[in-house]
């Protein structure tokens, strides 16, 4: 009779605090890109930053005493991630709706579903050419080529998935029983969507839609065929339909750089963009978490 | 004999004539014929799966709502076959309300539950007296007229259920259809529902789907026992039907049929 004792030697237990070690290792060993990659560029990036930074044009290479700042970049980052936004948002959202709400599970909306899920495995190259082939070659946008408006709709292309996604994922958590409370008193499905389904989905979908930005904010790909790049402040409405610089191809230009000073700046450069994407995804933690909160007890 | 008929025609709300409801190929309910009578409070009582739930929500249409539902047959209301091709859904869930099983006010505060629904029905008048009066005849309102702009998971589940009448009251209903209202919740606020529906009975036509047979005797004027049983070619598939429709006292005393004696004795089901 084996004693009721843990028994440190026998084979189960020995296999067991192996398989335990191991995985924990694994999970350690993935994590450590993270760790490096983010200390790194905090201390290489964060070194840089100083006031000129976010109020200068950038210098163009070759003149090595003074590299200038990111101003031009950053606000294109923001600009572009706006427009994708405003493109990608009332589009994902209102087909979101169609999937959880108004499909009944036919052969369109499985299309649908199926293409949503193929659109968010496409490498984002690939939205950069389509966009360079559709608008940039053919100047179809007033006769400009490369242009922040471009770029705009190579990243909501990126987003689509997601918005769609997280809508529609969203929408399904709301349960029947509210939807049913509001049809039963005489409202229209319209009525219903907009009042009680859309409002309780609210969080969800803006956690969804927070990713999508954060994840097109860094793209670099997209917008190297769509937006270019350019080492001039943003001064008017009119700068939309030009070449326009981000903080991603900035880092993407200046760290292949010879030059220190540029180099520098593409350091500075990857810390914000990282700092911010950082906390916008701690931000729509936030949110889910706070949805999870609020639900229904 | 023909002028007592079309007295009761009269008097009749809604009429089920024939009514077949499958959800894709299977059958849930079939051939049933039945009529509500006006401002009375008519009870749905049956074993599991006899499509007592099925044939109330066929009533305002939410079966619409349950993919692959059909419904062959008629049902009245008000003379207008509520399943004609013209007619347009929301407008008879309008006239014609609905309290579920589970107590579900929406994500809103104790009084925009209340006015949601009147306002999408295009209510212009004082929307506080509103309030206050559906509440007060669902026989919350002192629970909640301290706090009415809290939300209405506030409140327990019993109050949460009446917070859902009044909601239904609000819409000014012709017919209520209740789909066992009290199954989530205790005695006591089982006992308090009942007691609004006696109140709303006054100025409501109410049908009721229970399980509880006590609930039935002491809430209802009518009672319908439906059953289920397994179709002819045997696959072991049930078809609900209903079996027996009377006034309760006569189903609950000395029902024709021997399946509701035996169920109303708690012999099966």
């Amino acid at each position: 009779m084996n004693s009721l004792y843990y028994q440190k030697k026998l084979s189960r237990n020995v296999g067991d605090k192996f398989f335990t070690s191991l995985s924990v290792f694994c999970a350690f060993i993935a994590i450590l890109p993270l760790i490096f990659v983010v200390t790194y560029i905090l201390i290489k990036g964060g070194a840089q930053i100083n006031s000129d930074l976010f109020t200068l044009e950038p210098n163009p290479p070759g003149d090595d005493l003074d590299a200038g700042g990111i101003n031009p970049a950053l606000i294109g980052t923001l600009i572009i991630t706006t427009i994708a936004s405003i493109i990608a948002i009332p589009v994902g959202v209102g087909g979101g709706i169609y999937l959880a709400e108004y499909s009944k599970g036919g052969p369109f909306s499985k299309f649908i579903r199926f293409g949503v899920n193929v659109l968010a495995g496409v490498p984002s190259i690939i939205a950069g050419v389509f966009i360079y082939a559709l608008i940039v070659s053919t100047k179809i946008l007033f006769g400009s080529m490369y242009s922040g408006l471009a770029g705009g709709m190579a990243l909501s292309i990126l987003m689509l998935p997601t918005v769609i996604k997280t809508t529609d994922e969203g929408l399904k958590l709301v349960p029947n029983e509210l939807r049913y409370a509001s049809l039963g008193i005489g409202a229209s499905m319209y009525t219903t969507i907009l009042k009680i389904t859309l409002p309780s989905a609210f969080r969800s979908i803006a956690t969804g839609v927070v990713l999508g930005i954060a994840r097109a904010a860094g793209e670099t790909a997209p917008l190297i065929f769509t937006a270019l790049f350019s080492y001039y402040y943003i001064v008017g409405f009119e700068d939309l339909f030009y070449e326009m610089g981000s903080l991603a191809v900035l880092i993407y230009n200046f760290a292949l750089e010879p030059y220190d000073a540029q180099n520098k700046l593409a350091w500075a450069a990857s810390f914000i963009l990282v700092i911010s994407i950082l906390s916008v995804n701690i931000f729509s933690r936030i949110l889910a978490a706070f949805t999870v909160k609020t639900k229904r007890v | 004999m023909i002028k007592n008929t079309k007295k009761l025609q009269k008097n009749n709300i809604l009429s089920l004539e024939d009514v077949s409801i499958s959800y894709g190929t299977f059958e849930a309910v079939k051939n049933v014929f039945c009529n509500f009578k006006r401002g009375d409070i008519t009870s749905l009582i049956g074993p599991s799966g006899c499509g007592k739930s099925t044939v109330l929500r066929a009533l305002n249409r939410m079966n619409d709502l349950i993919p692959n539902c059909s419904l062959k047959g008629t049902v009245l209301f008000d003379g207008t076959n509520i399943y004609d091709k013209r007619v347009d859904p929301v407008e008879v869930r309008r006239r014609i309300g609905m309290v579920f099983q589970q107590p579900n006010p929406f994500p809103k505060s104790i009084y925009e539950n209340i006015a949601f629904g009147a306002r999408i029905n295009g209510f212009t008048g004082n929307m506080d007296e509103l309030v206050e009066s559906s509440l007060r005849k669902a026989a919350v309102w002192s629970e909640c007229k301290d706090k009415l702009n809290d939300s209405g998971y506030s409140l327990s589940g019993g109050q949460q259920q009446r917070l859902c009448i009044a909601r239904t009251i609000a819409i000014e209903p012709e017919i209520i259809l209740m789909d066992e209202p009290c199954s989530a919740l205790d005695p006591i606020s089982t006992l308090k529902i009942e007691e609004t529906m006696h109140e709303l009975k006054k100025n409501y036509t109410i049908i009721i789907v229970t399980h509880n047979m006590q609930q039935a005797l002491r809430v209802s004027d009518m009672t319908a026992f439906f059953n289920a049983v397994e179709y002819e070619d045997g696959d072991g598939g049930k078809v609900g039907y209903l079996a027996e429709f009377d006034s309760t006292k006569k189903i609950f005393n000395s029902p024709k049929e021997k399946t509701t004696q035996e169920y109303i004795s708690g012999k099966f089901g």
